[in-house]
């Protein structure tokens, strides 16, 4: 791979660059050779495997049988169209993604604006942040999992110490009307620490003379978080905010550790493990793995344009 | 765990670290008691809000099971005991899946730091064809998701051998450890001054020289940092785990956390399972708060324009 890369082609001259010379070309081929691990790792790991799921959705392979396969064209893709547990899926998982980010959001900006105001105390309150960001997501959903409990959980224990009977043993994941909105809350604890460090960053660079001069013209605390606070946070929300929606719409732990493959609560991530893993149906498993792929490139794409790479 | 894409700049984080904090906004003068105790009450709910949970797990492994399943509300167990933990750490397969955590997290980090650190240099400090390109492979790498690829992987893990192996699972985390490495550090490198090296090379070392004599010894705190968020993300690591291993050779703490269940279906291990989940934690936690500093810029400086 160093080799084919030393005839010289005009190019943007940099510090180090000293184009069609011999010392310009060695450094080249010593760029190609450090980046040379990386470029294995993510073209064995990532671009072949890929490939492979993009051609696996046009099979009907399945690992129960793998010397009887074929090539079926699009017919994964059509059946995806009327599978009602995969509508299931992409709906529960666009529910699931627009209400955690959206109460990751605003409980996020809730505790920056309260860190970010000056108190004794609030590195207390900073550190206590990390905590929940810290513990791993299958942790988080064992730790809720115990206080929503039926029959021992803390939440109706006190429930009911405070007289709403009807939390005796309600199952919070159990019931299809709670079930997934629990999942929910787990996800919001899990990650509001998050959302709220990027905008407390967010709010610290805010020069405090933009306030000082909207204060002197009478401006009230409500008017200057309107017109001053968000819009010049604008630039660290949406990158938080695109960030969150790219992890969230691809929730597997959470929702497997507390309700495994269940209809009721299953995401399209989850579906894609039940079919690939657990029904062996590989063909059509890569089929909705690639579809949850295409979704993330979009938004990825989104978000590249939104914040600016700076090439050197 | 959240994504970090991390864009450090020394001066930004400097110059943050001196206009946060106090002096901001000294208008105390302005709030009356009223809002002075709701202020309070916001913090409390705050600091009830992060941490009960994670308390709550440390009161439920220290309570006896007959406690724990009673109908008494509290928040403190009237006899604390250490059973539910000695239970944990007599758990050959509970330690086995420690140990291999360990092993892999520890792998991945050592693997990710040394490649990382020598792509991510090149990607600062050395100009060559396909640079931009591979920085926005890098960059995409990065929200890659798992799921995508665990079909195909699956297929080419049982082909290698790899299947339920260590090593196995360590190289397929190098693809999201990996990226990420090279991504923080390359910013690092870029916000270093290239007079540094420059002076270096003028006196006749090589780039490698140059890296390894004067912008390692700089980077030691970014490596730092980095390799902590690697191994957290690698300790957490669930999807993956859950996938390619089958049996104790492999299977991680995460996942044989999942399934810690009790001898009898009638009596669900809670509070072992809550020993268990703190054991699994306390690690994590306590690296964080050792370099919290740190983690905090290195977590949230992606987001600030810099």
């Amino acid at each position: 791979m160093a080799t084919n890369t030393t005839t010289a082609a005009p190019r943007k001259v940099s510090k180090f660059s000293a184009p069609p010379t011999k010392a310009g070309r060695s450094i080249e081929r010593l760029g190609w050779v450090l980046i040379l691990p990386t470029v294995l790792v993510v073209l064995g790991i990532a671009i072949y495997p890929l490939v492979e799921s993009f051609r696996l959705s046009f099979t009907n392979y399945r690992s129960s049988r793998p010397d009887r396969w074929r090539y079926v064209g699009f017919d994964n893709y059509r059946d995806l169209f009327s599978d009602e547990v995969f509508h299931k899926a992409l709906w529960n998982t666009i529910i699931f993604t627009v209400t955690s980010v959206a109460a990751e959001t605003i409980l996020g900006m809730i505790v920056a604006l309260t860190i970010h105001s000056a108190f004794k105390g609030r590195g207390v309150v900073r550190t206590s942040m990390l905590v929940p960001w810290a513990i791993p997501t299958v942790v988080s959903s064992m730790l809720w999992g115990w206080m929503l409990n039926d029959s021992y959980g803390i939440v109706n224990k006190t429930l009911v110490g405070m007289g709403f009977d009807r939390f005796h043993k309600f199952s919070w994941v159990g019931d299809p009307g709670t079930a997934l909105m629990s999942i929910v809350a787990v996800d919001v604890w899990k990650t509001t620490p998050f959302m709220a460090l990027l905008l407390l960053a967010g709010l610290q660079v805010i020069p405090d003379d933009v306030y000082e001069a909207s204060r002197v013209d009478g401006a009230s605390k409500w008017q200057q978080f309107w017109q001053i606070t968000l819009p010049l946070l604008k630039p660290a929300l949406l990158v938080a905010l695109v960030f969150r929606t790219l992890a969230a719409f691809r929730v597997f732990d959470i929702i497997f550790v507390m309700n495994s493959y269940n209809t009721s609560t299953i995401s399209v991530s989850v579906y894609a493990h039940r079919e690939l893993m657990n029904n062996q149906r590989i063909g059509y498993g890569s089929a909705i793995a690639v579809v949850i792929f295409l979704c993330i490139a979009f938004l990825v794409v989104l978000y590249t344009r939104m914040i600016k790479v700076e090439e050197t | 765990m959240a994504v970090n894409h991390i864009k450090v700049s020394q001066q930004e984080l400097e110059r943050l670290r001196q206009t946060g904090g106090a002096g901001t906004r000294n208008k105390k003068g302005m709030l009356d008691l009223l809002g002075k105790i709701g202020f309070v009450l916001l913090v409390l709910l705050i600091l009830f809000y992060t941490l009960f949970p994670f308390y709550w797990a440390i009161v439920s492994s220290i309570t006896p099971y007959a406690e724990l399943v009673s109908n008494r509300w509290f928040l403190w167990p009237q006899s604390a005991t250490w059973d539910n933990y000695s239970k944990v750490f007599a758990d050959d397969r509970f330690m086995r899946a420690l140990l291999n955590s360990f092993v892999i997290s520890t792998g991945v980090v050592i693997l990710s730091l040394v490649f990382g650190t020598l792509t991510a240099y090149a990607m600062a400090r050395l100009h060559f064809r396909g640079r931009t390109f591979f920085f926005y492979t890098i960059l995409s790498m990065t929200m890659f998701p798992g799921i995508a690829i665990i079909g195909s992987l699956f297929q080419m893990m049982r082909r290698f051998h790899a299947y339920d192996t260590l090593w196995g699972l360590m190289i397929v985390y190098l693809s999201f450890a990996l990226p990420f490495t090279v991504w923080v550090l390359a910013n690092f490198f870029r916000a270093m001054p290239a007079e540094l090296e420059q002076a270096a090379l003028v006196d006749g070392a090589t780039q490698m020289m140059a890296l390894r004599q004067v912008l390692l010894p700089l980077a030691v705190p970014g490596m730092v940092t980095t390799g902590l968020l690697a191994f957290i993300e690698a300790w957490s690591e669930f999807l993956y785990a859950r996938t390619f291993t089958i049996s104790t050779n492999a299977k991680t703490v995460q996942v044989a956390i999942s399934e810690f269940t009790g001898n009898s279906q009638y009596e669900q291990p809670y509070g072992v399972k809550m020993a268990a989940a703190v054991v699994v934690t306390i690690p994590l936690i306590v690296g964080v708060m050792l370099v919290q500093k740190r983690i905090i810029a290195g977590m949230t400086a992606g987001a600030v324009k810099g």
